[in-house]
């Protein structure tokens, strides 16, 4: 190459060319993005986090908590169950058809066929979807994560490694205020051997007045204060937990569907 | 180097070399500190698997703020300005002519590093954008926009000067850093830390983009255009010119749109589309491995622990650290890898084992030609090398294995998370000891430029004393 125009010209259309594709294209996409309607409801979803849980993120930003935690449950697939719901006048056809048929660890297409045949034979039925992977049977979530739940989220905390548990979901999972208070205090008294250093910064210790704080955090003897003393949580540490608190996934949307598990009593999918 | 040959034009290589020499000063003198202060955050954070019960107390000890605080270090404080200052230097030496506008990257020296304590600081006050790599806020980002372009101005009015217009090799990839940076940056700081940022998923998209230029595109860019320049100059052979052009279109062509994570909550053409691009740069991949065994091997030149062997090294380990990339973007693999040590050891890799040594090794060459005198501490110079190369394996190979021992384990469900996080404890543990190992090797890299820094100072001030009017000119014993 002759001229440094070229050069330019050359990395002006590569750059260009990946800038249209994964930044201009996901703005376009994404970035437009309105709530979306959670399957089998009229609610929408997801909806705006609180105001103390949307200054929590600002502290979850703030300590750089992505550098150990993700917020995205993965999914390998899903596995479909059809349950039959109503035999309908040719019972007999239809018991016969389902004692050859296969009808649970489904993919959604077997789900959809074995289904299909039975409608033909006069029969109702119905099809529970559930989420597959290693993240889901460990109980970190009932679906993976899509980019609808972090609609009102800014900066999104996505994270790239998991040094502690994915946290998408852990509203659902840990949803008690007082025990997430006492984990970031001191999280080896709640979880044995964790790798997570405390949050002490975020409590204050204080003299107890005539009346004791009723925040104080109630700690074995290994972690108490003083005798006289108090550990108090600070504003930030409320709105610390009121964000982990807010954090769920756990409606079944378009993109990730799973059928929810009080509905799977044989009571019609679209009735809630 | 190549001395003799700018005979034919009227500079000689001391005076263009001199011309260099305070912008490259004010360049390389605060790289090589914040490199040692990253890799001390660095290993400061990694104490944390150790004894996580005992950094509880302050917020700044705290292991998110430590870390994003280090690597910004190492990549805004160390990489960036250091690349730029050999940028230079190779501009100035391609064109026969003394660097254009010196006072200029003078000037943006300064203000590049001031913005690099700036953001520092506030990462460690809670003022990080929490966006990975990208942890500096407006403020500094601005002061970090503005030098980068001041440097840029240098470097083209250098480049415009030259006197043969065939480009060099180097000149291809150098460029092309120069042009990278300022767009990838601004457009990033524009769509996440404007006033009104996207919504959504849409900003980690960006983030990702954005991580993967910087980390992957402008350090290969200007890690690989740094080695062309040298390696041919050390082995006295010449560069497979068609190759090279060939491994430059490859890979600014695809290496941009890798780094979307594999199980990314995003629609599914992007990591798909990303999952391509890294299996096609394998491409560029054997092109540079092809012409560096063509250039290097066989070659009469000794290293000796000597830049040379810096940058021979380099070029291993961004063949090896690129390799691991495309790994991660290979989906079954991804399945085990990602959300594991591996990611961060490819970095790391990326960062340390090639972009820092490659311009370890083109600093040590390039700095006695500047200031016309030796190295203060020419055996540090191989110390070094010893020292990075075992602080190296024992940082990226114990995190890369620990990451694939906690990926597998995270992978089956039947074992709880515990035990994924406890596996890789014990290779963080080890990792910490290659940190340490980096850490020393950097101090020795700072200790050899601040002795040259302090030496060229003394000579100054002896020089105005004795009223002589050529300052340094008195010591032209250059071999």
């Amino acid at each position: 190459m002759k001229s440094g125009f070229r050069v330019f010209l050359a990395a002006f259309v590569a750059l260009g060319l990946s800038w249209c594709g994964f930044v201009l294209a996901p703005v376009l996409q994404l970035g437009e993005a309105k709530q979306t309607q959670i399957l089998n409801s009229s609610d929408t979803y997801p909806i705006q986090r609180t105001g103390d849980a949307t200054l929590g993120l600002q502290v979850y930003r703030a300590n750089g908590c992505a550098a150990c935690h993700t917020e995205q449950i993965q999914q390998s697939g899903m596995a479909c169950d059809v349950i039959l719901t109503s035999a309908g006048k040719n019972s007999a056809a239809v018991s016969n058809l389902i004692s050859n048929l296969k009808l649970t660890g489904l993919t959604k297409e077997e789900a959809d066929a074995a289904s299909d045949k039975i409608t033909a034979a006069g029969g109702k039925s119905e099809t529970h979807i559930a989420a597959t992977g290693a993240d889901i049977s460990r109980g970190w979530g009932i679906r993976r994560s899509v980019a609808a739940d972090f609609l009102y989220d800014s900066p999104v905390q996505l994270g790239g490694i998991r040094v502690g548990p994915d946290l998408a979901n852990v509203g659902a999972r840990l949803g008690n205020a007082n025990w997430q208070l006492l984990h970031l205090y001191a999280p080896q008294d709640v979880v044995k051997n964790s790798a997570m250093p405390p949050f002490r910064f975020l409590f204050n210790v204080q003299k107890i007045g005539d009346v004791p704080s009723s925040d104080a955090l109630q700690l074995p003897k290994e972690f108490a204060p003083a005798a006289g003393y108090e550990i108090v949580p600070t504003d930030d540490a409320k709105n610390l937990v009121a964000y982990l608190l807010s954090l769920r996934v756990d409606v079944p949307l378009y993109e990730a569907p799973f059928t929810p598990p009080q509905i799977s009593t044989n009571v019609p999918a679209n009735k809630k | 180097m190549n001395g003799n040959a700018t005979s034919q034009y009227n500079l000689s290589a001391d005076e263009i070399d001199a011309s260099c020499r305070v912008p490259l000063l004010a360049l390389f003198n605060c790289a090589a500190l914040w490199l040692a202060l990253g890799l001390a955050l660095e290993l400061l954070a990694s104490l944390t698997f150790h004894m996580p019960e005992k950094f509880g107390g302050c917020a700044f000890l705290t292991y998110g703020r430590l870390v994003p605080a280090a690597n910004d270090l190492l990549i805004y404080g160390f990489a960036i300005p250091a690349g730029l200052g050999v940028m230079l230097w190779i501009f100035a030496r391609l064109s026969q002519t003394e660097l254009v506008l010196p006072l200029v990257p003078i000037i943006a020296a300064h203000i590049w590093h001031l913005g690099v304590f700036i953001g520092t600081i506030a990462i460690f006050i809670g003022d990080s954008t929490g966006f990975a790599w990208l942890e500096y806020p407006r403020a500094p980002a601005i002061l970090l926009f503005a030098a980068f372009l001041l440097i840029a101005i240098s470097a083209l009015a250098t480049f415009g000067a030259r006197h043969q217009r065939e480009l060099h090799p180097s000149h291809w990839f150098l460029l092309a850093a120069l042009f990278w940076f300022p767009w990838i940056y601004s457009t990033t700081n524009l769509f996440l830390l404007s006033g009104h940022p996207v919504r959504g998923v849409a900003q980690a998209v960006i983030d990702w983009w954005f991580a993967n230029n910087l980390i992957f595109v402008w350090l290969a860019l200007v890690g690989i255009g740094t080695a062309f320049y040298f390696l041919p100059k050390f082995a006295g052979r010449s560069l497979p010119n068609y190759l090279a052009l060939f491994a430059f279109w490859t890979f600014i062509l695809f290496a941009p749109w890798c780094g979307i994570p594999q199980g990314a909550p995003v629609p599914a053409w992007l990591p798909a589309l990303s999952s391509v691009a890294s299996m096609l740069i394998i491409i560029p991949l054997i092109a540079i491995a092809i012409i560096f065994v063509k250039t290097v091997c066989g070659a009469k030149t000794q290293c000796k622990g000597g830049p040379f062997c810096h940058i021979k090294f380099g070029t291993v380990a961004f063949l090896l650290s690129s390799l691991m990339l495309i790994s991660l973007g290979c989906p079954h693999f991804s399945k085990i890898g990602e959300f594991t040590w591996f990611a961060p050891a490819q970095a790391q890799l990326q960062i340390l084992g090639f972009f820092a040594i490659v311009i370890c090794g083109a600093i040590y060459e390039l700095l006695p030609r500047v200031m016309n005198f030796e190295l203060p501490f020419p055996k540090l110079v191989r110390a070094q090398h010893w020292l990075f190369m075992l602080g190296l394996a024992f940082l990226i190979v114990p995190l890369a294995i620990g990451g694939i021992v906690q990926g597998l384990k995270m992978a089956n469900p039947n074992l709880p998370f515990a035990d994924s996080t406890n596996a890789a404890l014990i290779f963080l543990r080890v990792s910490t000891m290659g940190l340490l190992f980096l850490l020393l090797g950097s101090l020795l890299f700072a200790a050899n430029l601040f002795a040259t820094f302090c030496k060229w100072q003394c000579a100054l001030v002896k020089s105005m004393l004795g009223i002589v009017n050529a300052p340094l000119e008195t010591s032209e014993v250059k071999s």
